[in-house]
């Protein structure tokens, strides 16, 4: 094993004072019949050949030397700080502070990671942390369940595909019915989720209206509006957002927004193929018994020391068994301490040069695409840092750009047969002017 | 920040205190401050470019966001400078115990070593800036990690299929019932099996998972020898069982020598069994479930292929099932759509690659049966890199090993430490070994939480304490394959000790721990008035 620490004379050692003969006879409880026949593992590996094996596997991705896909996973900067402090393995290799006294790095980088995420949100409470966006989304529409007691929630059509499809198979084992609520995804409409169109369909039997910000196609819904729709019948909103973007737009506390779900991937977190990210959700403080996941609160030792504590404990499976309010345990600890060593590295300055530079980026890429002729914006309304184009032969342009190392966003017709022909392209602060140039002329050159 | 530390004060830690001195705010002392307790106004670290003027040019020509949409309150995030923010987050790993810092016997939790070059592997760039959405054909190489990493479970575990989507094992367990439950209403008795039994013994993901999916939990007793009572499990099994969820081996350490009954039965009763695959690296090589006809099971990618655990994840639970229920596995799949299986292994096993192959991602419509995503994208790809490289890296034998060493070891700690402490389950054992402190509580008033407190006073983390809850005072002890003899040696004589203090000093072990950063810590008060998050001064006393 290529990390054993003992000797054959360990090893025997262990045997004589066990006082068998032979480590098989500590397997002789497995009944002969269901023993394994096979194990056909390849052959151990030195480091060095290992290295070379994954080597290989990461030379085998072709990365795009240009891309503006976004659609749920975003390329930003991480700060070198970042991968610095998660590198720690004080942090990495620590479990869950099950034992607060040796594990106040932990518990107090939670308690600070709610505190950021609550100040982000403009919500009262935070959990610790969630698998990804899309589940944290899941969990709190079946949270708004619980707290309304009804079994009935609503979704824009405007939320990520991906996370509707989660939504729905998180509802399909209680069997909570999943009602859309159609954005207006016509030729020339808004791409936004219509106030009235909820209206008329989240009634007193619905637990939540759940919707987007800013929606799937980077368009600004009026959450304000679709808060009151939602409160008008006793449900509540469920806000899902993308967090760099709370530092332009405003808080969903202050929008009556009632639980707040994101992916915080664009926190710090490396594109990955995927994961592991990180789901954020907040709330109100009067909801707190019914949030799924773990909590930190702060309190002292008897000698008046400050120290942190898994809290609020009686929601949790390892307490609450069969009625707890999730059966989450192990979440993306980590990954949460990588958003809160980004959010302090770049502070509320650095956020919002973020935002900002991401908006100017995708209106650039935006107007030069219009400019030189090739597409146009498929909907009318205001958009953040991601914006749908449509233009002629999309999905054969998108493959033969990819062929040259071009990613051209992310086809919409995958998830929306409705929009044939159409871009979903998103910039961030690394997009260089050169790259929307360089885009648009390859392109133009792709007829 | 509205406080000024008004002092140094005493602390008798060993760590946190080397690099700096406790500071008095309010009424408390404070180890460390918060970020935003050392945050001033102006200060930062990270800046970014400005955009340039034709950027901005271009920009100004589209809708502008609407002013109604616009944050009127700003976040107060924290000011502070790079350096400042590179200290405040060493100085909290400092008061962190990890495994790389010392012996770590967290029962069930599977605390080993985690090997660097797993790290070096996960951070390589081909990998980690790869975007899930990635046309296919620009992502090979991760299609192809994914797709080899599937084909080493399934073999590893005896199943014919699997998914490697969910993010951990609890939500590995919601997958499975989703299926269950899927498979049941395949053959239109899914009204009547609502049950799903789990034994006494089990993790409470188990019976948490069952009300997710909207099954009610039913606990199944464990016999005198900690395996499960057949008898009551038979009596139970029926027409409305939807599966039997069952760990092995159980977390009492103890391989379910009556398996193969447990599995006759739960089959004849047309019900789906699940084996929570928490403790797989107690039997690597000796039995698989899939082969022994287990029709599901969760991997912890982050316990038996080692993944670090992150303070709390993130870990990896992919799920093995068996053909009955591959068609409702949560996708999309990594599929080898151009190319032989055989082929592409045998050269990746030589550390080649395979020209003629290609690898695509399931359509949306390859499997109607499908229970759905159960998380964005296809997993935790990061923890993917890690546990193949560990799988390539050990091997065959080197796994073999892995299970003969951790269970050797946890073996050794139950017959070295069986004097001292009751054993309630007096029987060869698994990876990990469950002891009981009712003696010690019974005889001299010490908890077995005090003498977890003691431990920690020795630099080591306590086992698993109270649980699984069938054990009076538990003491669940993982030791792993990892530590050395004398590590184990150690720990003996530290526990014998502990056990000849609870009798001969018991007033001492109440006032553990002595060495810690902070003392016990008052968890009635944080219950009962929640702190869960940073306020400004001025505006939480006014809260």
């Amino acid at each position: 094993m290529a990390y054993s620490p003992h000797t054959e004379a360990d090893r025997e050692r262990m045997l004589s004072t066990i006082g068998v003969s032979s480590v098989d006879d500590l397997f002789a409880d497995i009944p002969p019949s269901v023993r394994a026949t096979r194990f056909e593992v390849p052959p151990p590996l030195t480091e060095q050949e290992v290295r070379a094996e994954l080597g290989r596997l990461a030379a085998r991705n072709a990365l795009p030397r240009i891309s503006f896909l976004g659609a749920g996973a975003y390329r930003h900067l991480v700060p070198s700080v970042v991968g610095e402090v998660i590198g720690r393995s004080e942090f990495s290799t620590s479990y869950t502070p099950y034992q607060p006294e040796v594990s106040q790095g932990t518990l107090q980088s939670i308690y600070e990671f709610q505190s950021l995420i609550c100040e982000l949100t403009g919500m009262e409470v935070a959990t610790a942390s969630h698998y990804d966006g899309a589940t944290a989304t899941a969990e709190a529409a079946l949270m708004a369940c619980r707290l309304t007691r009804r079994d009935r929630i609503a979704m824009s059509s405007a939320v990520n595909p991906q996370v509707r499809r989660v939504v729905e198979t998180y509802c399909s084992g209680p069997e909570i019915e999943v009602v859309v609520v159609p954005a207006d995804l016509a030729a020339g409409g808004s791409g936004l989720t219509g106030p009235d169109v909820a209206a008329g369909i989240v009634d007193a039997g619905f637990a939540c209206l759940v919707a987007q910000q800013p929606n799937f196609f980077g368009g600004v819904e009026p959450m304000r509006e679709l808060a009151e729709a939602a409160h008008a019948v006793g449900a509540q909103l469920v806000a899902v957002v993308e967090p760099t973007s709370l530092a332009l737009l405003q808080a969903p506390g202050d929008y009556g927004a009632d639980i707040v779900a994101a992916e915080g991937q664009p926190l710090g977190i490396p594109l990955s193929y995927g994961g592991p990210y990180v789901g954020l959700m907040a709330a109100r403080m009067e909801s707190v018994r019914q949030m799924p996941g773990r909590l930190v609160g702060a309190t002292s030792d008897a000698q008046g020391r400050r120290g942190y504590v898994l809290t609020l404990q009686a929601r949790e499976q390892h307490i609450r068994r069969e009625k707890a309010a999730s059966n989450i345990c192990t979440n993306q600890a980590l990954c949460a301490l990588a958003a809160t060593t980004y959010v302090t590295a770049v502070g509320p300055e650095g956020l919002r040069e973020v935002a900002e530079l991401s908006v100017t980026q995708t209106r650039h890429l935006a107007a030069a695409i219009e400019a030189a002729g090739l597409g146009e914006r498929r909907f009318s309304c205001a958009y953040f840092a991601e914006v749908a184009i449509q233009l002629p032969g999309a999905a054969r342009r998108h493959a033969e750009l990819a062929r040259q190392g071009i990613v051209a966003g992310y086809l919409l017709e995958r998830d929306y047969p409705e929009l044939r022909d159409t871009l979903l392209l998103a910039a961030t602060e690394l997009t260089r002017d050169e790259e929307i140039d360089a885009f648009v002329a390859a392109l133009g050159a792709t007829p | 920040m509205t406080t000024q530390p008004r002092g140094p004060a005493e602390d008798s830690s060993g760590r946190g205190a080397a690099f700096h001195s406790p500071e008095v705010m309010g009424e408390l002392t404070v180890v460390e401050p918060l970020i935003f307790e050392a945050s001033r106004p102006g200060r930062r670290a990270v800046r970014f470019p400005a955009a340039s003027p034709a950027a901005t040019a271009a920009a100004a020509g589209q809708p502008a966001l609407p002013g109604a949409q616009l944050r009127t309150r700003a976040a107060r995030l924290p000011e502070v400078s790079e350096l400042d923010l590179l200290r405040h987050f060493n100085r909290l790993s400092h008061l962190n115990h990890a495994i790389d810092l010392g012996f770590y016997p967290l029962g069930s939790c599977t605390m080993k070593y985690n090997p660097k070059v797993n790290e070096w592997a996960a951070r390589l760039p081909g990998l980690a800036d790869s975007h899930p959405l990635d046309p296919d054909e620009l992502a090979q190489g991760s299609l192809e990690l994914e797709w080899l990493l599937a084909e080493l479970l399934k073999e590893i575990s005896g199943f014919p299929a699997l998914s490697l989507q969910p993010a951990a094992g609890a939500h590995g367990e919601l997958t499975g019932l989703l299926m269950a439950r899927a498979y049941h209403r395949s053959r239109g008795d899914a009204a009547t099996r609502t049950k799903v039994l789990v034994p006494d013994s089990a993790h409470g993901t188990n019976p948490a998972t069952a009300t997710m999916v909207g099954y009610t939990a039913v606990t199944i007793p464990s016999n005198e020898r900690g395996g499960i009572d057949l008898a009551a499990l038979q009596a139970a099994l029926g027409p409305d069982t939807a599966a039997l969820m069952i760990t092995n081996p159980s977390t009492l350490g103890i391989f379910e020598d009556q398996i193969d009954q447990v599995l006759a039965a739960v089959k004849g009763a047309g019900a789906i069994a699940y084996m929570d695959g928490a403790n797989l690296n107690a039997i690597l090589g000796r039995f698989r479930p899939g082969e022994a006809g287990f029709d599901v099971m969760h991997f912890n990618l982050h316990k038996t292929f080692s993944t670090p655990h992150g303070g709390g994840g993130p870990g990896a639970g992919p799920v093995g099932v068996s053909a009955r229920l591959a068609p409702f596995l949560p996708g999309p799949l990594p599929m080898l759509v151009e190319g032989d299986p055989e082929a592409v292994m045998r050269n990746a096993w030589h550390g080649r690659s395979t020209p003629a192959a290609r690898f695509a991602l399931e359509t949306a419509d390859a499997r109607p049966s499908a229970i759905g995503r159960v998380r964005s994208f296809t997993g935790n790809f990061g923890m993917f890199v890690r546990a193949y490289t560990y799988i390539r890296s050990n091997g065959d034998a080197g796994l073999r090993q892995v299970s003969n060493d951790a269970v050797l070891a946890a073996n050794y700690l139950r017959v070295q430490l069986s004097d001292s402490f009751d054993l309630p389950y007096d029987r060869i054992c698994k990876h990990e070994v469950v002891l009981s402190g009712r003696r010690q509580k019974r005889e001299h008033g010490i908890s077995t939480l005090d003498m977890a407190k003691a431990i920690l006073d020795h630099r080591i983390h306590p086992p698993t304490i109270y649980f699984p809850l069938i054990v009076e005072e538990a003491m669940m002890i993982e030791p792993t394959e990892t530590e050395s003899l004398e590590t184990l040696d150690r720990f003996v004589e530290i526990m014998r000790a502990i056990a000849e203090q609870a009798a001969n000093d018991p007033d001492a072990l109440r006032l553990a721990p002595q060495t810690t950063p902070v003392g016990r810590l008052d968890e009635a008060t944080a219950a009962r008035r929640p702190d869960l998050r940073w306020r400004p001064m001025v505006e939480a006393e006014h809260a």
